[in-house]
């Protein structure tokens, strides 16, 4: 029988409010006691985390890791272990894959690719329609039954109403999530950036964030029209933060998260026609990056995901439009996280629980958490420890990522996921 | 712009890809020189030997006539081995082809690539990648810029106007999508210009306008009122077909300019057009072929300041060896 006993680290576990030094102690892959020693443990490993935080490993609400069709751009070996590095324990899988996760033996086949790269706690999204078309409703049952967590639209629009209504009414029926990233397929116009002076200047073919609201706004009223369990991904502006303000306020079941990159980085910020800073929804303005990070810190927002999308090379060499859009994101998920910390948008409880606590809560997951009884999905990560992004400290198999080259602070040390260290930095 | 790769170390100029990051003085010298490369139109021996033994590729991946025979002209008057290519692609075709037609073309040392791309950004893609001795000239990437027409526009204005700081320029019709009127827009800020006005529907205009530092008018019977220069651009079909306008017709109605129109401006205000010209869409003939009109002259002046920028960009390679 494994037993870990993790000492004297600053442990903050915003589920059971907890912020203070202490031990926590694993035992069958389960945590059995946060502070007090547990009579008779006998630890197999010992991990110092003296001047280190302890917290609930990261659950991520939105990663791509390319398996199956594109193992080109990634394999689930390659992002387990960016995964691991990054103090994640738990992904949820866009169902964008080639095939589409529509059906059950897709489904299938995502488990047992995760099983096989050791990291098996990887929640595949079925798709809300058939080959993600907007046509036709997924066997929704049946993939849930298969293993998926919830459906989605990934990166697509659902362009027919009335097909999204009757998606949602049926999801509903099946107590089913549904995590949807509103775009309005016709206002979106096939762009690339940010409708705003940058795209101007550089002529580059845009997205207003009209694209986003109005589809965010049809999919509230659908919401009180079907009842349905809505989860909005990666918003990207001001006005969708409001409105996730007002629904909630209005009393509907809905929450919403933002991809990391967005609370940092705006249209000004893209250095012109590099491919990096390329991603769907786009880089929007410091006013609306502004109200991203108010919203998170109000709540408004409750989780924060990396929206992991690794590329090989080909995919982002070319003129800016037609590269592919997406960041290579695990690994700088914790030091984007600590920067907000930092620069006091948030506080550190409120950055781990978009972490852990919350996405758990939007997952109906007994996890995020360092609970009695709870599967031990812990990190620990020293906020002090510097590093820079580059070849020898990244573990993706994609590298697009705009941060390139760049130091940051705050590096995880260990990963365990349901009790089993499936990292440790040497 | 966090660093111009336009310019060498010592800040001359090594690629020509867009008017944004030069400065005055530059533009200023590319005027003077295409200034000094126009005298040879009339000579009997129209050639310098500046870029003898030097290699240009004329890199047209979207359909020009002009532009392209322009630029050739320019070459062959600089004494380069030029030759050219049209190369046909679609939507679909993916950087990794674009990226191995350089480097193909690059084994066959060239010294300089002329490109000529649907999609915004190419240019700068080409110039990044490509060999570090090699010089890029854009001659129009998507909806960015055609630096090399905005000069020559620059040049015709300087040539009937000679100063640019008490001018009123208007820029007229389809702004959204032209590479054009950005780097026009650009350049004449950049030259001093009292004022730029734009005048389109506001299907026509892109978001933010006033931030590239122009004035915006939906009416060209009071957008024209004081203006020295008239700029029309081309009006494409396919502007019809995807709602942004109703009808050529009406358009004509609205931004057709005609000689009534053109009493409004100032009396001696002059016509450019960056061709090819839509007749009695954009503009009427009587405008087009008429005594303000100055179009024939931008056609000419294309190749000297196509000489010139050439010439210059080949300058920093000759000093680099």
């Amino acid at each position: 029988m494994s037993q870990i006993h993790i000492k004297q680290g600053q442990i903050i576990d915003p589920a059971n409010n907890i912020n203070r030094i202490g031990d926590v102690y694993i035992a069958d892959g389960k945590v059995v006691s946060v502070t007090h020693e547990p009579a008779g443990f006998k630890p197999t490993t010992v991990i110092d985390a003296t001047n280190k935080i302890i917290c609930p490993g990261f659950i991520d609400l939105s990663t791509r890791l390319r398996e199956p069709g594109q193992s080109r751009k990634a394999t689930f070996k390659s992002e387990a272990i960016a995964a691991a590095s990054a103090g994640v324990t738990t992904m949820c899988l866009q169902p964008d894959t080639n095939p589409v996760i529509d059906t059950p033996a897709v489904a299938e086949l995502i488990k047992e690719l995760a099983e096989k790269a050791h990291y098996p706690q990887i929640y595949p999204i079925a798709a809300l329609t058939r080959k993600l078309e907007g046509t036709e409703l997924s066997s929704m049952l049946s993939l849930k039954q298969a293993g998926c967590i919830a459906v989605g639209n990934a990166q697509q629009s659902v362009k027919n109403l009335l097909i999204l209504r009757r998606a949602m009414e049926y999801a509903a029926s099946h107590d089913l999530l549904v995590m949807f990233r509103p775009n309005d397929y016709w206002l979106g116009n096939n762009g690339c950036a940010h409708e705003g002076a940058v795209a101007t200047r550089y002529g580059l073919p845009s997205i207003p964030e009209e694209a986003e609201t109005i589809a965010l706004a049809q999919c509230l009223e659908l919401v009180e029209l079907t009842g349905c369990r809505m989860h909005f991904g990666q918003l990207s502006c001001k006005r969708s933060v409001i409105k996730i303000y007002q629904a909630k306020k209005y009393g509907l079941n809905v929450s919403a998260d933002v991809a990391i990159h967005q609370l940092h980085l705006t249209e000004n910020d893209m250095i012109p026609f590099d491919s990096s800073y390329h991603v769907l929804p786009p880089f929007r303005t410091e006013e609306d990056k502004q109200y991203l990070r108010e919203g998170l810190a109000s709540g408004t927002l409750n989780s924060i995901c990396s929206d992991h999308q690794p590329h090989d090379i080909d995919a982002k060499l070319g003129a800016f439009p037609e590269t592919e859009p997406g960041v290579s994101a695990l690994e700088t998920l914790l030091p984007l996280m600590l920067k907000l910390v930092e620069q006091g948008a948030i506080s550190l409880q409120q950055g781990i629980a978009a972490l852990s606590e919350n996405p758990a809560r939007v997952l109906h997951l007994n996890s995020g958490a360092l609970t009695l009884g709870y599967a031990a999905d812990v990190c620990v990560f020293d906020p002090e420890l510097t590093w820079q992004v580059n070849a020898e400290n990244w573990k993706s198999q994609g590298i697009n990522t705009p941060f390139w080259g760049q130091e940051f602070k705050g590096r995880v040390t260990h990963t365990l996921q349901a009790g089993k260290i499936i990292y440790s930095l040497e | 712009m966090t660093e111009n790769i336009q310019l060498n170390s010592e800040g001359k100029l090594k690629h020509f890809l867009s008017i944004e990051g030069l400065n005055k003085t530059l533009l200023t010298e590319i005027l003077d020189i295409a200034e000094s490369f126009i005298g040879m139109n009339d000579q009997q021996i129209k050639k310098v030997p500046l870029l003898r033994g030097k290699t240009i590729v004329n890199l047209f991946f979207e359909n020009s006539t002009r532009t392209r025979t322009t630029f050739e002209l320019a070459a062959k008057r600089l004494s380069a081995d030029v030759l050219s290519m049209s190369i046909a692609t679609s939507s679909t075709s993916k950087g990794e082809s674009l990226l191995d037609t350089i480097r193909n073309l690059e084994a066959m040392f060239v010294d300089m690539f002329v490109v000529r791309h649907a999609i915004s950004g190419a240019a700068h893609f080409i110039a990044q990648h490509t060999a570090p001795h090699i010089s890029v000239i854009n001659a129009g990437d998507g909806q960015h810029a055609h630096p090399t027409q905005a000069m020559l526009d620059m040049f015709t204005i300087r040539q009937v106007k000679q100063d640019f700081s008490n001018l009123r320029v208007a820029i007229i019709g389809d702004i959204l999508h032209s590479r054009v009127a950005r780097s026009q827009i650009q350049a004449l800020n950049i030259l001093g210009a009292a004022e730029v006005r734009v005048i389109a529907p506001k299907t026509l205009l892109p978001s933010h306008v006033e931030s590239l530092g122009v004035n915006v008018s939906h009416d060209l019977t009071s957008g024209l009122k004081d203006i020295d220069v008239i700029i029309m651009l081309r009006l494409q079909k396919e502007r019809m077909t995807s709602a942004l306008l109703p009808s050529e017709s009406e358009y004509f109605k609205c931004f057709g300019l005609t000689e009534a129109k053109l009493k409004i401006a100032k009396p001696d205000a002059i016509v450019m057009h960056p061709g090819p010209i839509n007749r009695g869409v954009e503009i009427d003939s009587k405008v087009a072929d008429g005594p303000q009109s100055v179009i024939l002259k931008q056609v000419s002046n294309g190749i000297a300041i196509r000489m010139a920028i050439m010439a210059m960009a080949m300058q920093k390679q000759g000093a680099a060896g």
